[in-house]
């Protein structure tokens, strides 16, 4: 069923790094051979698109336009995560406010967070507020609701044992409540960066003077095609990046739960 | 305690409207950017009178199902294929790790340069972000088929076709199931999105529409919709989920991805 | 050291009324190991959490020295059954023993100091770095006890710790239990189901009746304070003693108290210490 690789030796390590490189080297090799002669002005040859990128991004364009994404997207992701924990742990810890609060959190959950472009820009305007704002208010929803969640399942024996020892109060919120809830609350933190960089680009495309979703649709407009396939790589190294990153992040934290699922998957 | 919570939740909805009526009529917050609930019911139900509500309705339904069940069907094909095929797993790793995190959102002005505001267009962005969904439940629930189960399918010699029609579908079933309920929601997400930012035919279109020309009730009411849709959307992927379910031992947890 | 003093607990909900503990009266002296055992389903755990200030008494009340428990006493540490439950799997094994001490303000010297010999009492000392669930059932659950060690209780209340590791683990751990409880003269409450363990380690054994609970029985171990697995198991007089208890319990079972008394044995007498 598996491919068992080999493990471990100078050949196993090959062996894997040819395993991670190869595909990827045929994928590009096979458009770069593809599009070479390519006269099509949708499908420039990626010749063409890999040279005008440095071109393209610039120091002053990474300055001007990543930069000021790149921001947005963390003020708006960095807020609604503060926000989200604080609130689902408030509504978590009490049964009654989660009942009283459910229906309408799920409504708000469902709904598609790029309609609300349109009606915060009634409210804030076309500036960075706007764009954070937006940011947001999507991304709060996964991660609040992935806390109630959590908060909600805390373990009752551990409870009790936190209790009989006089760990309470802040202590308890820290040490128990948001560590157990933790891994839930980084699924709903990655629901929520996907969600994040999807709004970054579009409150970029629908109204601003700068960032990357707004770059990237002036070419398309201007018809500089090759520069707008640039902004199309850019865009999926920036999410790769960034999922990377939340990857390395969650390790850290994460990693006495992955151990103790390791553990428990062995021995049952 | 289910009526209790019912109540309860009720209760708090309730009170959602009524501040939703309240904040505005107190001058808490400008009417004109946010109208009083009982005027954007008013204009809800306009909207419901009209029919041209309800092609757009139509066509974001299309652009969603139809996406929907392209990456469904190539989620489960591809991720059957590489799971079962020796090495291939290994091999396209790093490329689903890489392809994965692309914001589908990115491929936007492709999509308007080659199929303008086409239904095309809408299934390039959904198609492109639900297909990882379905895909990585896939190869989560056939890795998670039972070494065991597999090995006295295979003493029994049943073939590669038998063993996976019996062995391998019936563990990977429900994340499967998991991994549709995921994408349903996503290709909503970027159905209304292609709608709102390409000018696609649909809710988003509309949505578009309507704050161009100042009508916020009507924009209201049609970002409602769009919550009532996903909500709708996501209570009947879970009941499907949970009807096709019913019969295997235990409903797995989802796979933190 | 600790008086229950007609303790009673009546759990209500959704209609329906469950007497877990009826009327409770027993004390137990500083530096005393009572074992508290009863049929399955007593309501020892009710009890337990009851002396330990985690579920509030209908009616009755327990005393530390004299303070009546409204909740979980400072000088009171609790070591449960379910002792994966109990240590937190994000924390290694140093910081679960020390994270109780940091909320009693102790200087970080002090803690540390606590927490080595904690470690060292149980012989885990080279485990502190590691996590709970890299560790056997056993050595978990010494984890736990070095933590209520490490908390320097007056009053340790054990639930059941032993039900769920294997037998070898478990009289080691009785045998370990035992060593601590001489060593330190803490005074300790040892609830359990199994009565040869109840009798092996306790100097004390209260026997309750079914639920709705009474004490059916106090019953003094006239035991060697020096034991061992080996030799104490197969005495005459262990043999006795549980006979004596299983009978007791058999009987609680099926709602009577058995007059016929084992020879010697000296029921119901109040502790002698």
């Amino acid at each position: 069923m598996k491919g068992v690789l080999p493990r471990g030796g100078v050949r196993g390590v090959l062996l894997r790094l040819f395993f991670v490189v190869a595909l990827p080297a045929v994928l590009v090799a096979g458009w770069w051979i593809a599009s070479d002669d390519s006269t099509d002005v949708y499908w420039p040859p990626l010749r063409t698109i890999l040279t005008t990128f440095p071109d393209v991004w610039t120091g002053e364009r990474l300055r001007e336009d990543v930069l000021p994404s790149v921001l947005r997207l963390s003020a708006g992701y960095a807020c609604a995560a503060v926000a989200g924990v604080a609130l689902g742990t408030v509504i978590g810890s009490y049964r009654r406010v989660r009942a009283v609060c459910e229906p309408v959190l799920e409504f708000l959950r469902a709904v598609p967070p790029p309609v609300l472009v349109p009606v915060i820009m009634l409210f804030a305007g076309i500036g960075d507020t706007m764009k954070i704002a937006v940011i947001v208010s999507g991304c709060v929803w996964p991660i609040l609701l992935n806390t109630v969640e959590g908060v909600r399942a805390v373990d009752s024996v551990m409870s009790e044992t936190a209790r009989s020892y006089g760990i309470t109060g802040v202590a308890r919120l820290r040490h128990l409540v948001l560590r157990s809830a933790s891994p839930q609350i980084f699924a709903g933190l990655r629901q929520a960066l996907s969600i994040g960089i999807i709004l970054m680009v579009i409150s970029e495309m629908f109204a601003a003077s700068n960032g990357l979703g707004f770059t990237i649709v002036q070419f398309q407009r201007g018809f500089a095609i090759p520069d707008m396939w640039t902004g199309i790589l850019l865009l999926g190294l920036l999410g790769f990046v960034l999922s990377v990153l939340f990857r390395l992040v969650e390790r850290r934290v994460l990693g006495w739960y992955h151990g103790l699922r390791d553990v428990s998957r062995r021995s049952s | 305690m289910r009526g209790t919570n019912a109540v309860l939740g009720a209760a708090g909805l309730a009170v959602f409207l009524a501040l939703g009526e309240a904040a505005p009529r107190l001058g808490l917050v400008k009417d004109e950017y946010f109208p009083p609930t009982s005027r954007i019911a008013d204009a809800l139900a306009t909207e419901l009178a009209d029919d041209a509500f309800w092609t757009a309705l139509g066509d974001t339904l299309t652009g969603w199902a139809l996406g929907l069940a392209i990456a469904v069907t190539a989620g489960i094909l591809a991720g059957v294929l590489i799971s079962v095929t020796p090495y291939l797993r290994e091999a396209t790793a790093s490329t689903i790790e890489f392809l994965r995190p692309i914001p589908s959102v990115a491929l936007i002005p492709l999509a308007v340069l080659l199929y303008g505001t086409e239904l095309r267009s809408v299934l390039l962005l959904v198609v492109y972000a639900s297909f990882w969904q379905v895909l990585i439940q896939v190869m989560y629930g056939v890795q998670d088929v039972d070494p065991v189960a597999e090995e006295t399918a295979r003493s029994y010699g049943l073939g590669t076709w038998a063993r996976t029609r019996h062995v391998l579908w019936p563990t990977a079933l429900p994340y499967v199931m998991t991994g549709v309920r995921l994408a349903a929601t996503v290709a909503l997400i970027l159905a209304v999105t292609a709608e709102l930012v390409i000018g696609a035919p649909g809710l988003g279109a509309r949505i578009a529409v309507a704050q161009t020309s100042q009508a916020v009730p009507e924009m209201y009411a049609l970002v409602v919709v769009t919550g009532l849709l996903g909500l709708l959307i996501n209570v009947g992927a879970r009941t499907v989920e949970r009807r096709a379910l019913a019969w295997h031992q235990s409903v797995r947890g989802e796979v933190a991805v | 050291m600790l008086d229950v003093r007609g303790l009673k607990k009546v759990y209500e909900g959704s209609g329906r009324r469950v007497e877990a503990v009826r009327d409770l009266t027993f004390t137990v002296d500083a530096g005393e190991l009572v074992c508290l055992v009863g049929p399955s389903g007593c309501g020892k755990t009710t009890l337990l959490k009851c002396v330990g200030g985690l579920l509030t008494p209908t009616a009755g009340e327990v005393l530390i020295e004299g303070r009546r428990v409204t909740g979980p006493p400072p000088d009171m540490a609790v070591v449960f059954q379910e002792y994966g439950r109990s240590l937190f799997p994000w924390m290694r094994v140093r910081e679960n023993v020390e994270l109780p001490l940091k909320q009693k303000k102790l200087s970080s010297a002090r803690r540390r100091e606590l927490v080595a010999d904690a470690l060292e009492s149980v012989g885990l000392t080279d485990a502190a770095g590691a996590y709970p669930w890299q560790l056997s059932g056993g050595m978990q659950q010494r984890v736990a006890i070095a933590r209520a060690l490490a908390y320097e209780p007056d009053v340790l209340l054990m639930d059941e710790p032993f039900a769920a590791v294997d037998a070898q683990t478990r009289a080691d751990l009785e045998d370990l239990v035992r060593g601590l409880w001489r060593q330190r003269g803490i005074t300790i409450l040892f609830v359990t189901h199994d009565i040869d363990e109840a009798v092996y380690l306790g100097e004390r054994v209260l026997i309750l009746s079914s639920s709705p609970t009474v004490v059916q029985e106090q019953l003094k171990i006239d035991l060697p304070a020096e034991r061992d697995q080996l030799h104490t198991r197969v005495a005459p007089r262990f043999a006795e003693l549980r006979t004596h208890v299983y009978e007791q319990i058999q009987a609680a079972k099926r709602g009577a108290p058995v007059d016929r008394l084992v020879k010697d044995v000296s029921s119901d007498t109040p502790p002698l210490h």
